[in-house]
């Protein structure tokens, strides 16, 4: 059952208030503890190791499915294996994401390993978001490793968010993008006290016509560290943009690493990347309006880290 | 009303101490446009930048009425009604249009379209983008503009409101100058060099080697530009002077 810890995390990384429409798998302390399919959306236990299957029938449209995992107790090492299968035609939000309360000493673990396989003419959003609370001295951590293999026309949007709460996070993205198949990445990433955070997305343009096109956005406070290894691969005619953009404040440290890789004359692949502190002439902007200086820091924060 | 009464600004860097604002002291009356022109270098941007508390003053006084703003800080001058439009706004990634306006606004009821429609933009095609580097120098000018024409302001300074602007739109500012004029009780100052700014002035200041040169009418001032036109090969330093027709014809 959910209890009010449960139900905040819930809040915080799925926008949940209570139970969810539609499909939907609740993990809690590493097992399953409440489930829903649809006629269009089954959700299936594995057999093998920990985890489901989530098979959306061909032409689904318009329905969603919610598998949000939460971690309360601490010293737990929560690992699941998850594996869509998105239909044909079909176009689905998925609703993921982690929210880990710690209230010990002993560190709080989920490493979850993500596979999709998006169907021809499929278009699948998926919302990833991780967050961290509670007054336990334990680590929370997060790694998540997500593989997509995005079949022909297929299109996918991922919205990948560290809300805020995590010690220590790897994640780890791959995906393959198959003919005139395209994708869209928006990661939104905060860091403060000493937190780390290792960001690594690989796309592997292999299909004509694909493209991608990858923002990542991100924020690094006090001690905390940062390090972005995007790398776009076009081995076709396709074309591929990463624009990549810290705010470092304090002591933080934050490295980005850029690859772009062309194995055809006909890719067009581009990379942007910047760090800087908070410009001046923004926060003196936001003061006229009124604001203090802190309002106006929190202010370009939040529109930056949207 | 705003009163600056001898009011200096040092700037230090590497090289010393220079004096950019040099005794500075005039009376802007409130429900008044004045048009501050002037060479580059001269000092316009200074007063606009101490009048809004972004330079503090190294000597001096300013008054905002009765109350003495000289060492306030921005947001304590932005509270008192004091707004300023920068000549080259900020651009923010991931903070829209509406939100700037909203801001600009605080807690106050405002029409975003009809703020955009005063500056000569289509509310649909920009409320919802971010103001970032997808905009061009006008674009983002109007909008500058547009967040101050969002307050209901005592003073208003407008740097450069022009530059960036397209001939066609240039009607329309003026427009929106004057009604800002008509609607409110607000002190506007406008920083330009453009005749067609310096027409809608009650009154034309002069700021050259970082003071008050001269304080003329418009009509006054712009009489001497065009005899200094036709007959001074050196404007500018005419200008720079606070030179007279006959002392220029001379």
């Amino acid at each position: 059952m959910l209890n009010a810890v449960d139900k905040k995390l819930l809040e915080e990384i799925a926008d949940l208030h209570g139970v969810p429409q539609g499909a939907y798998n609740i993990r809690k302390n590493g097992e399953g503890i409440s489930r829903n399919t649809t006629a269009n959306i089954d959700i299936v236990t594995k057999k093998d190791k920990p985890g489901i299957d989530i098979i959306i029938k061909p032409g689904t449209r318009g329905e969603s499915v919610h598998i949000p995992v939460i971690l309360s107790k601490e010293g737990l090492n929560d690992v699941v294996y998850n594996t869509f299968e998105v239909g044909e035609n079909s176009d689905v939000v998925i609703v993921a994401g982690c929210g880990i309360h710690n209230p010990g000493s002993e560190k709080a673990q989920h490493d979850g390993i993500h596979e999709f396989f998006v169907r021809r003419g499929a278009r699948m959003k998926y919302v990833e978001k991780h967050y961290g609370e509670g007054n336990g001295t334990g680590e929370r951590i997060l790694n998540p490793k997500t593989i997509i293999e995005v079949e022909e026309n297929g299109v996918v949007e991922l919205e990948m968010v560290q809300i805020k709460g995590v010690d220590r996070t790897v994640r780890d993205t791959k995906v393959i993008l198959r003919e005139n198949a395209r994708l869209i990445v928006t990661e939104r990433l905060l860091t403060y006290r000493s937190q780390t955070a290792d960001s690594i997305i690989t796309v592997e343009m292999v299909g004509e016509d694909s493209s991608a096109q990858i923002i990542s956005r991100s924020v690094a406070q006090d001690d905390s560290e940062q390090v972005f290894h995007l790398n776009l691969r076009g081995y076709k005619k396709c074309r591929g943009h990463i624009q990549c953009d810290s705010i470092i404040m304090d002591n933080a440290k934050v490295a980005s690493i850029p690859e772009i890789s062309a194995f055809h004359s006909d890719a067009q692949l581009i990379h942007e990347a910047a760090i800087g502190k908070i410009a001046n002439d923004q926060l003196v902007k936001l003061m006229t309006l009124g604001l203090t200086e802190k309002e106006a820091e929190d202010t370009v924060l939040k529109g930056f880290l949207g | 009303m705003l009163r600056m009464n001898g009011v200096c600004v040092t700037a230090v860097d590497d090289s010393g101490s220079k004096e950019i604002l040099n005794n500075v002291t005039m009376t802007l009356e409130n429900n008044k446009i004045y048009v501050m022109t002037g060479p580059n270098g001269g000092g316009k941007s200074s007063i606009a930048k101490v009048i809004m508390g972004i330079f503090q003053p190294s000597g001096g006084q300013i008054f905002l009425d009765d109350t003495d703003i000289t060492h306030m800080s921005i947001t304590e001058r932005a509270k008192l009604g004091i707004g300023y439009a920068f000549q080259a706004p900020a651009r923010f990634k991931g903070i829209r249009v509406r939100d700037l306006l909203k801001l600009a606004a605080g807690g106050a009821k405002i029409d975003q379209c009809q703020l955009l429609y005063d500056v000569g933009l289509c509310a649909q095609d920009y409320l919802d983008r971010e103001i970032n580097s997808t905009f061009s120098g006008g674009e983002l000018k109007r909008i500058e503009i547009a967040s101050i024409l969002a307050r209901n302001l005592k003073v208003a300074v407008f740097d450069e409101p022009e530059a960036g602007i397209d001939l066609w739109s240039f009607q329309r500012l003026t427009e929106t100058f004057e009604a800002l004029h008509r609607k409110y009780d607000t002190t506007i100052v406008i920083i330009s060099h453009q005749e067609r700014i310096l027409r809608l002035a009650d009154e034309v200041i002069l700021i050259s080697d970082g003071t008050v040169a001269r304080r003329t009418s418009h009509e006054e001032f712009l009489g001497e530009i065009s005899m200094i036109d036709k007959d001074c090969l050196c404007k500018e330093n005419c200008i720079k002077g606070g030179v007279t027709n006959a002392e220029c014809s001379r």
